[in-house]
């Protein structure tokens, strides 16, 4: 019964299978339909020399595939930098908070209104809550008037062990999902001096948790300096959002 | 300047080390100069020969239709320009590759990268911009030479790419090292 569960699951999740992180190798992918990335693609067709940045965990498919339609990519792996615990620093009073400021200084550092488009994928609901708005805040000053933002967020029902996958575009409309390793996660932290041993790697984990579940309401406030919002509901209980400056 | 000579006697004990790392980097070359996980340089570092980093390098380096390999211990903070530049290590600097570029699972790469062929393997780490341009000329000093003053530089001045700004999305393909605010 709970096999024809999972793969009952599998169908609505994907295609492919998964691997759990953390267990060696490379996990599979995982095929799935985006009619984010549908509209997305379609609005972007036919143009070439776009600058596109992707700020989901690094994907060496995006960069091919976006470099090969004569576009300029920009990546950066906010999420990973988002862990970094020394942005969180304690307070007198016992509490910690959130070093925005420096955050914003080594992260998303770009001249204004650089950028054609920003793959955000679906990190925001792996962030810390003081770092999602300022992130999305910059976002809205890097983009060009009339820029895309591509960000997926997890609906009510997911539940708080959904993984945390890295979007890799196979076409125009589908995506593979590859759940993030936290061996691949931390290996390539970018303050490690690729010597870390075993033990410091350890220390040093990630924490690919959902956060928080964000509604129409909070996303609607969260992109409210845009000019315009289209929601996507997929199957697997996220909504793809497409948002234009 | 450095030159196959310097660089293996100073260290010549190190190349017996990285011998069994150095086998399994692709195209290099046996008559290959390597920099051994110990040694530290700060300068300008060119040469008409493949070359395997394995220690610190500050500066630039520049091996004119040859091919460079980033070992896995290796911590650049320099301008690289290789016909071929593979990165199992930490890079900090603007990576140009006449032919290709490629960065393994290990690789650490803060810079912007322009090169023909472009591959990353899964795990590795990449914040910058990646241009790839359809040439089949190599890449001629002309080409060059708006990132050569970064190249004439001296290390100590070498910028990491965080401290400058985005390049002019309208000429991606001559535009350089312009990344960072």
């Amino acid at each position: 019964m709970g096999s024809v569960t999972q793969s009952l699951m599998r169908l609505f999740r994907g295609s492919g299978h998964h691997d759990q992180p953390g267990k060696g190798s490379v996990p599979a992918r995982a095929t799935r339909r985006s009619s984010g990335l549908g509209e997305f693609s379609r609005l972007l067709a036919g143009r070439e020399g776009l600058c596109i940045l992707d700020i989901g965990p690094t994907s060496a498919s995006n960069i091919q595939r976006l470099t090969e339609l004569g576009h300029r990519v920009y990546s950066e792996d906010v999420l990973l930098a988002s862990k970094d615990p020394s942005l969180m620093t304690p307070s007198p009073d016992g509490a910690t908070s959130f070093d925005e400021a420096r955050f914003l200084t080594e992260n998303l550092a770009y001249s204004p209104q650089t950028f054609d488009a920003v793959l955000c994928w679906d990190i925001a609901d792996f962030m810390d809550e003081p770092m999602v708005k300022p992130m999305f805040g910059r976002i809205w000053s890097v983009l060009k008037p009339g820029g895309l933002v591509l960000a997926f967020f997890h609906t009510k029902d997911a539940g708080p062990d959904s993984p945390c996958y890295r979007y890799h575009i196979a076409d125009a409309d589908n995506l593979e999902l590859q759940p993030i390793t936290i061996s691949s996660a931390v290996g390539a932290q970018p303050g490690g001096n690729g010597r870390d041993t075993r033990a410091s790697k350890a220390d040093r984990q990630p924490d690919y948790r959902l956060r928080r579940v964000f509604n129409n309401r909070h996303i609607e406030n969260l992109f409210r300096d845009f000019t315009a919002l289209k929601f996507f509901l997929a199957r697997d209980n996220v909504r793809e959002v497409l948002i234009t400056r | 300047m450095w030159n196959k000579n310097e660089v293996a006697g100073a260290k010549p004990e190190s190349a017996s080390k990285t011998e069994s790392s150095r086998s399994s980097a692709p195209e290099l070359r046996k008559e290959t100069a390597l920099i051994g996980s110990s040694v530290f340089i700060k300068g300008q570092l060119s040469g008409s020969e493949d070359l395997y980093i394995d220690g610190q390098i500050e500066g630039s380096v520049d091996l004119n239709g040859h091919n460079l390999v980033v070992g896995p211990n290796a911590n650049v903070r320099a301008q690289l320009q290789a016909k071929g530049v593979v990165i199992q290590g930490k890079v900090n600097g603007n990576v140009r590759g006449a032919e290709r570029v490629e960065l393994k699972r290990s690789a650490v790469v803060v810079g912007d990268i322009y090169t023909q062929r472009f591959a990353v393997e899964e795990g590795a780490y990449f914040k910058g911009s990646v241009d790839v341009t359809r040439e089949t000329a190599p890449v001629s000093k002309e080409a060059a030479r708006p990132n050569s003053s970064a190249f004439s530089a001296s290390a100590a001045s070498a910028s990491a790419p965080s401290a400058v700004k985005p390049s002019s999305p309208s000429s991606p393909q001559t535009s350089v090292s312009n990344l960072k605010k």
